[in-house]
């Protein structure tokens, strides 16, 4: 349901077709048998807005029953649907300044394939996308000049996509470095929201051996509400749903203890994997191509990294909920968490095997425990002391409630880092 | 009067990209091409598994998101002496097929377009004229009159609301702007239509990696997608007729709307098929091979690849010369590295090393000390020659060996632009080139396709090949190489294994092949030769500039890359 497109009228080729086996999440299921998702619910919108509706040939019902699907996707209270719906009927669209450095682009090309709200919704008619390299028309001093401008005043939101080097002449654009065109667009911003693994936990430029001294976007920025919607890349709806989040409300969303918006990061992998009952039952593929494979038993065997990693990859699925990597036969690979590069690797070990500690732990043995258990060996491993006390955390941690209640916004988060990331160079 | 100009960053490209050029008389008469950001990932990627390097070499790029992914498991493949299962090879090609078609879609609609598109004046096209535009073009379904009012109608309130977005400071009412009106609104209404297209369709790699970005599924031996036509969990009769259903839509998309749109638009700017034409030198190292073999350069099985490997010299499309991957180098000269045997070597990737050595100015900085080094890329030769790589050089080749798919469709194309083939060798003909192999690509994806199914009928369902995944199978001491056809043109990938982990790891790729600077005997590289000669109206603003730099399609993430060669006995102690 909520992976099916929803169009506000764009031009469309082609529509995506209804796809079989779609599972919705779970946090979606509520939501769906809420009055809401069918638009019964009223929101005070404007008669220009309205009228803009009826220009674009969507019924008040329709728009009203997409952004009851937004609230839902957010994981946010059906009652917070109208004041979404309000939020995106008002005129006024946010500049957003979105900045890339030690990056692949993967993140923007993510945010393209954003499917609620789509990214044609979101640069025409809900933000004003006036700074991003690979998508706008200017170059060279206009490009600049651009930029300048949508910074003249504060209050803007600022993406940052890739690393950050410290070594100089690592990432220059227009002649500056990357760490002065960031403080400069930091400075001004409302709030900051850093977008992929390398822009929030400085990702693959900062695996072993850190060839340019990289950094995360929390390591240079400093007093600024930041959000890390982290994954190499992030889950498309993921970016989307964060920044609609931001219109909406005015602030970032609530977040974990790593910065990470609490709607998408909340639940553990494994616990929503669609292959979770092949696990519970023993029943894991042994090697690429075999029968389990093929019938598709638990990737635990084959080094799926999902039981140690947080992300929405099962329930949200990629590109308009056609699938996963576990759901497409290869294993997790914990893309979404610190340092994973060093963390996470050998990529096809078992997990407790993952550090070489020779642990041949049986799948009985590491169970529900799993979490717990590698934040033993974190600690035997000598990685840093954060690393424990995040591990820890989450092994306390409990999938969040379903009662109804919005969650205390955490938008502020700490601007040193963010409480228990992990310090050092963990790995290396 | 002389005037330097500088470009930068260069948009609606992968990655950073600066150009400075010198501008006399209306026109640029020389050129340097900067990469301006590296990261060091074949770093990275010493000392780990080389069952997983991949996965590494995959996030050198997000957009050509697959190529890198490609061509290190047919590198690390051919080192250990492994043949992937053939259907795990057709389905490969049917990821990196799709990669092509989306990344020319996305590359003509939502990066270069707006060099040749005024969006502002499609406000005061006559949608009823940009209908009959339509229908004189193709059969594309969205083409009423009330189709193009209506988005006309969004642009206006867009403009209207006076915030122009990332339409801000374009070259808007630039008199190098030719489109009619009308011919600029169907343009901007087929970008809103490319975008939900390239949504849909990337689900191709989806159903057969899992996602897109950074599809999950290669292994060294085959793929991790299983084919089983009686499980849900593995590809089967459902998932082969969506895959169909979506590369049928691309072909449809491609056919009625990108090679029409491109040829209606280019027929306004002919000029632009005497500027640009760079050097004149041609390689590829072919690709798609119906028997799963991958390319190795050589004649061997030349015929059997959908895009044959070559090269061509001197624009002479009479000689096809063969390909030898051995005669490969790269040089450094002006780059900023160094090599241990002095800096003017041309090296073989296999013997690669490099060595960081920033000499560039401290930022901020207004110029870059261009007589020196002045780029993190490489100058990749072949044989000491400069070489173009990409759609036009694969059309080229393809056009040289005589394939009829391509050498029709390019013939055709040229005539109703009312060109002959001189007119390839130019910025004009990158992009035709390019939407051609677009076409060529998205039909034969559905051969492929339909060799995928002949195969899964007859019960050939491996894709997965076990025999050498132990690493206790493996030499002690092995190295290999793999080549790919990516969208940008030929990319290549050296892998040395020792004790069973990398043990050095090169990347030679398309835009290093284009981008790169000067080399040590002051030979300009592609970029930088075809710039020179291009008209520039009002220096100030150097929309022609975009225009040449575009045909190339920069990636520039791809093309900056290290290994530290001092690093290496370093990581070989902390692996663990």
């Amino acid at each position: 349901m909520a992976q099916r497109v929803v169009s506000l009228g764009f031009p469309s080729f082609r529509k995506a077709d209804a796809l079989p086996g779609l599972q919705s999440a779970p946090v979606l299921a509520s939501a769906q048998q809420d009055d809401a998702t069918s638009g019964d619910f009223d929101a005070d919108l404007p008669a220009g807005f309205l009228a803009t509706l009826r220009a674009h040939k969507v019924s008040r019902r329709r728009f009203l029953g997409y952004c009851a699907t937004l609230t839902a996707v957010l994981a946010l209270p059906a009652a917070l649907a109208p004041k979404v719906a309000e939020a995106l009927a008002a005129t006024n669209k946010p500049r957003v300044v979105w900045l890339e450095f030690q990056d692949c682009t993967g993140c923007t090309e993510s945010f393209l394939r954003a499917s609620d709200p789509d990214v044609g919704q979101l640069i025409l008619n809900l933000i004003s996308l006036d700074y991003q390299e690979t998508m706008m028309a200017a170059a060279g001093t206009q490009a600049e000049a651009a930029k300048a401008a949508a910074m003249a005043e504060p209050g803007y939101l600022l993406v940052v996509e890739g690393s950050i080097p410290s070594d100089v002449g690592a990432c220059t654009i227009g002649g500056r470095s990357a760490t002065d065109i960031l403080t400069e667009a930091a400075s001004g911003a409302a709030a900051v929201l850093a977008v992929g693994t390398c822009a929030t936990f400085g990702g693959i430029p900062k695996a072993r051996p850190n060839p340019t001294s990289a950094v995360s976007v929390s390591d240079i920025v400093a007093g600024k509400p930041l959000v890390n919607v982290s994954g190499c890349p992030p889950v498309p709806d993921n970016i989307a749903a964060t920044i609609v989040h931001f219109l909406s409300f005015g602030s970032l969303p609530a977040a974990d203890g790593l910065g990470r918006p609490l709607f998408a990061y909340g639940n553990r992998i494994h616990d929503a994997c669609e292959r979770r009952a092949h696990y519970d039952a023993g029943e894991f593929a042994l090697s690429f191509g075999d029968e389990g494979h093929a019938n598709g038993w638990c990737l635990y065997r084959l080094g799926c990294k999902g039981p140690d990693t947080f992300n929405s990859c099962p329930t949200t699925r990629w590109n308009s909920g056609t699938s996963w990597p576990v759901a497409a036969g290869h294993g997790c690979i914990g893309c979404s968490e610190p340092d994973f590069w060093d963390t996470m690797t050998p990529f096809y070990a078992t997990l407790p095997d993952v550090h070489d500690f020779g642990v041949e732990a049986t799948s009985t043995e590491i169970g529900l425990g799993v979490v717990a258990g590698t934040a033993a060996l974190f600690a035997a491993h000598g990685v840093g002391k954060a690393v424990q006390q995040h591990m820890a955390d989450r092994a306390d941690r409990k999938p969040p409630a379903d009662d109804g209640q919005p969650r205390p916004g955490t938008g502020d988060i700490p601007a040193d880092g963010s409480g228990d990331r992990t310090e050092g160079e963990a790995g290396a | 009067m002389s005037q330097r100009i500088v470009v930068d960053p260069v948009t609606r490209i992968e990655g950073h990209l600066r150009v400075e050029a010198q501008v006399e008389g209306g026109q640029v008469t020389d050129a340097w091409s900067s990469g301006t950001m590296w990261r060091g990932i074949e770093n990275v990627i010493l000392g780990r598994d080389p069952r997983e390097a991949w996965l590494f070499a995959q996030r050198i790029c997000g957009v050509c998101t697959t190529v890198h992914a490609q061509a290190s498991v047919r590198a690390v493949e051919d080192a250990l002496g492994i043949t992937p299962p053939l259907a795990a090879s057709l389905i490969r090609d049917l990821i990196a097929l799709s990669q092509i078609i989306h990344d020319h879609t996305i590359h003509f609609y939502q990066m270069q377009a707006f060099d040749w598109v005024d969006v502002l004046a499609a406000l005061h096209a006559d949608p009823v004229k940009t209908a009959a535009i339509q229908a004189s073009l193709s059969d594309y379904p969205a083409s009423g009159a009330s189709y193009f009012r209506g988005v006309q109608g969004k642009l206006q309130a867009f403009v209207n609301g006076g915030n122009l977005g990332p339409f801000a400071n374009g070259y808007w009412g630039h008199p190098a702007y030719k489109l009619p009106p009308e011919v600029d609104l169907l343009a901007v209404s087929h970008y809103l239509d490319a975008l939900t297209f390239q949504r849909n369709f990337i689900r191709v790699q989806a159903y057969l990696g899992g996602k897109n970005p950074h599809p999950q599924t290669y292994l060294v031996g085959g793929i991790a997608r299983p084919i089983d036509l009686n499980s849900d969990d593995a590809l089967n009769d459902e998932g082969l007729a969506q895959l169909e259903d979506l590369f049928t839509s691309a072909l449809h998309f491609v056919t009625q709307a990108l090679l029409p749109d491109l040829v209606a638009i280019m027929g306004y700017y002919p000029d632009w098929a005497k500027i640009g034409a760079g050097t004149g030198n041609y390689l590829d190292f072919g690709d798609f091979s119906s028997t799963g073999v991958p390319p190795r350069g050589g004649t061997l099985n030349n015929a059997s690849l959908f895009f044959p490997a070559g090269v061509i010299r001197d624009r002479n499309l009479t000689r096809l010369e063969t390909l030898d991957p051995m005669r490969l180098t790269e040089e450094v000269a002006r780059s900023w590295y160094t090599y241990s045997g002095g800096n003017d070597e041309a090296v073989q990737p296999y013997q690669g090393e490099t060595r960081p050595n920033y000499t560039g100015p401290t930022p901020p900085y207004a110029h870059l000390d261009v007589d020196s080094q002045y780029s993190w890329l490489k100058s990749p030769r072949y044989g000491g020659a400069v070489m173009e790589t990409g759609p036009l050089a694969r059309m080229l080749i393809s056009y040289a060996d005589g394939r009829p798919q391509v050498k029709n469709l390019i013939n055709s194309t040229l005539d109703q632009l009312h060109l002959g083939t001189n007119a390839l060798f130019s910025t004009l003909g990158r992009q035709l080139a390019r939407g051609v192999e677009t076409v060529v690509v998205a039909q034969q994806a559905l051969v492929v396709l339909t060799q995928l199914r002949e195969l899964i009928a007859s019960g050939n369902t491996q894709t997965f090949d076990d025999s050498k995944w132990d690493p206790s199978t493996w030499p002690a001491s092995a190295r290999g190489f793999g080549l790919h056809a990516g969208p940008r043109g030929a990319l290549s990938h050296w892998v040395e294994i020792n004790d069973g982990k990398v043990s050095n790891y090169q990347v030679v790729s398309p835009t290093t092949w284009n981008a790169g600077p000067r080399d040590a005997s002051g030979q300009r590289g592609p970029y930088e030769t075809a710039l020179i000669g291009t008209p520039v109206h009002d220096p100030t603003q150097p929309v022609e500039i975009l225009r040449t730099l575009h045909s190339f399609d920069p990636c520039m993430a791809c093309a900056a890359h290290i290994l530290d060669a001092d690093g290496t006995e370093l990581l070989r102690v902390k692996v663990q």
